[in-house]
C-alpha cells in the first residue's frame, strides 16, 4: 500500500474516533483538557523519537501519568482542575525540551502522519475501532453522567467506573492523536469537530454522527492538502477542521 | 408499624468535615406526602441525596425491601449543553416506547413534544418532563427537590395539580423539598422542618405554628420571601 493511503487511512480513523469521543467531552467541559494532556505527552514523544519507537507508545504512559498527577493534586489541594492542569502540562513541555531532538521537533509538536509505518497504522486503526465501540457503548450512560451525576447515581449507574473508562479513552485518543497532529494540537482534533457538530445538531443522534463525520472529513482534507502542498498534515487538518467550523456558524440558524 | 416505607434513625451527614445534618430521625408511611421545609443551607437537598444513597452518611436509612425510588433533582444546568430531544432524554434510561407515551399522557403532554429539543422547552414543560422521567422507572416513591423553583405561577399551579393527581392515580409516596407554605398545606399530610437538626415533625396544620415557622427561619427575612438558590449563589 502506498505511503499516502497508509497515512490517509490512519488519519481518518484517528480523526473520526477523536471527533466521536470529543462529542462526549464537550458537555463535560473536558474538550480542552486534551490539549494539556497532549503537551504533557511531549517527553514521551521525545523519547520515542530518540529511540525510534512508535510515538503513541511513548505518549500513552505520560498521558496516564498526567491524569493521575492532576487527580492526586486536585484531591490534595482542592485547587481548580484547570489551574493544576496548567502546572502539570507546562512542566511536561519544559522537560521535553531538555532532550527533544531539535531536528525532529516538528514531528513532536505538530505530528507527522505522512511517514507512518504499516505496523503502526494497523495498530492505530484497530485501537480506533475499539475506542469507537467502547464510546458507543458508554454514550448514553456518560451523557446522563454529564447532565447530572446525582441523577445518574439515582439510576444506580456506577459513575466512578464510567469516569475511569472515559479517562482511559481520553488518554488513548490523546496518545493516538499526537501521531496525527502532534503534542500541541491534540485539543483541536477532539474539540473542533464536536463544537462544529454542536452548532448544527438538533438531536444527540445527529450530534454524534456529525462529530464523527467532521473528524473524518477534516483529517481527509488535511492529508490530501498536505499531499498537494507538501506542508505538514497536522496543521492542515486543524485548519480544515476550523474551516468546517466557520461554515457551520454560517449555517446555524 | 407495617405501613412504614422509610425509617430514618440518627442520620448524620458531614460534607467536607462540616456537619450538615445532625441526628435526624423520622418515619414515612406508604402513601404519605412529606414536605421538607427549611431555610437555605439547612441540608434539605443533602437529606434527599442521603435518602437516595448517593452520598455517604452515618446512622440508619431503611427503605422497605424492593422499593423503587424516582428522583427529580432541583436543576439540571448542564442539560442544555447537550443537543438532546425529549425522546432521547427518555431513552437515556431505556424507557420503552409505549411506556413513554403512557407517561406523557399522565404528565399531561402531547406526543409531539418528543421531537422537541430539551433546550426549547418552557420551565413548566421541562419540570413535567423531569417528573415523567422519574416516573419511567415505575417508582413507589418520588423524591422531589423544589418542584416549583424557577417556574412561573401558571406553571406552578399545573405542576402542583399534576403532583396531586399522580399521587391519587399511582398511590405514590412523595417526599419533597418546598418553600411555598400554601402548597405544604394543600398537598402534604406530613411535614419535616429541618435546619441541620430536626425542628418539627408531624401534621402540617398542627406543627406549623407561627412560632415553629419563625423558629425554623430564624434570622432570615419572612419565609415567603425566600429566594431560590440560583439567585443567591455567586
Amino acid at each position: 500500500m502506498s505511503q499516502f493511503l497508509l497515512s490517509l487511512f490512519s488519519g481518518i480513523f484517528i480523526g473520526g474516533a477523536a471527533g466521536f469521543l470529543g462529542s462526549l467531552m464537550l458537555p463535560k467541559r473536558m474538550a480542552l483538557a486534551a490539549g494539556p494532556l497532549g503537551h504533557l505527552a511531549l517527553p514521551g514523544i521525545a523519547l520515542a523519537l530518540i529511540y525510534g519507537f512508535d510515538i503513541s507508545l511513548g505518549a500513552f504512559p505520560f498521558v496516564i501519568l498526567g491524569i493521575i498527577l492532576i487527580w492526586v493534586f486536585e484531591r490534595r489541594t482542592k485547587l481548580p482542575t484547570e489551574a493544576l492542569t496548567a502546572v502539570v502540562f507546562a512542566t511536561g513541555v519544559a522537560i521535553a525540551f531538555f532532550f527533544l531532538p531539535i531536528e525532529q521537533a516538528e514531528a513532536a509538536l505538530v505530528g507527522d502522519i505522512s511517514s507512518i509505518q504499516l505496523n503502526d497504522a494497523v495498530f492505530s486503526i484497530i485501537l480506533c475501532i475499539i475506542i469507537f465501540f467502547v464510546v458507543k457503548e458508554i454514550y448514553s450512560k456518560m451523557t446522563l453522567i454529564n447532565i447530572s451525576e446525582d441523577l445518574a447515581k439515582s439510576q444506580k449507574i456506577d459513575v466512578e467506573k464510567y469516569n475511569l473508562v472515559y479517562l482511559l479513552l481520553i488518554a488513548l485518543i490523546v496518545a493516538l492523536g499526537v501521531k496525527v497532529v502532534g503534542g500541541l494540537l491534540t485539543a483541536a482534533i477532539v474539540a473542533i469537530p464536536a463544537v462544529t457538530s454542536r452548532n448544527l445538531a438538533k438531536t444527540i443522534a445527529q450530534y454524534k454522527f456529525l462529530a464523527l463525520s467532521f473528524g473524518i472529513l477534516s483529517s481527509a482534507f488535511g492529508i490530501f492538502l498536505s499531499q498537494l502542498t507538501m506542508l505538514p498534515a497536522g496543521p492542515l487538518i486543524i485548519v480544515s477542521s476550523a474551516f468546517l467550523f466557520l461554515i457551520s456558524i454560517t449555517l446555524k440558524r | 408499624m407495617e405501613n412504614v416505607i422509610l425509617s430514618v434513625e440518627n442520620l448524620n451527614v458531614k460534607l467536607n468535615g462540616e456537619a450538615v445534618l445532625i441526628d435526624l430521625s423520622f418515619d414515612v408511611d406508604e402513601g404519605d406526602v412529606l414536605a421538607i421545609l427549611g431555610p437555605n443551607g439547612a441540608g434539605k437537598t443533602t437529606l434527599l441525596k442521603a435518602l437516595l444513597g448517593i452520598i455517604s452518611y452515618e446512622g440508619v436509612i431503611k427503605w422497605r425491601k424492593g422499593i423503587k425510588i424516582g428522583y427529580v433533582p432541583q436543576r439540571l444546568p448542564f442539560i442544555r449543553d447537550v443537543p438532546l430531544s425529549v425522546k432521547e432524554f427518555f431513552h437515556l434510561e431505556n424507557a420503552p416506547e409505549n411506556e413513554i407515551k403512557e407517561i406523557l399522557k399522565s404528565i399531561g403532554l402531547e406526543e409531539e413534544i418528543l421531537k422537541k429539543k430539551i433546550g426549547d422547552l418552557s420551565s413548566g414543560q421541562f419540570q413535567r418532563i423531569l417528573i415523567g422521567w422519574a416516573l419511567a422507572s415505575d417508582p413507589h416513591v418520588l423524591l422531589f427537590d423544589e418542584p416549583l423553583a424557577g417556574i412561573d405561577i401558571g406553571g406552578q399551579e399545573s405542576v402542583y395539580n399534576l403532583l396531586e393527581r399522580l399521587k391519587e392515580e399511582k398511590n405514590l409516596t412523595i417526599l419533597f423539598v418546598i418553600h411555598e407554605l400554601s402548597i405544604v398545606y394543600r398537598l402534604a399530610n406530613k411535614v419535616l422542618c429541618v435546619n441541620k437538626r430536626m425542628l418539627c415533625s408531624g401534621v402540617p396544620k398542627e406543627k406549623l405554628t407561627s412560632e415553629a415557622i419563625s423558629n425554623l427561619y430564624a434570622g432570615q427575612v419572612k419565609f415567603y420571601q425566600h429566594k431560590h438558590k440560583g439567585q443567591e449563589s455567586l
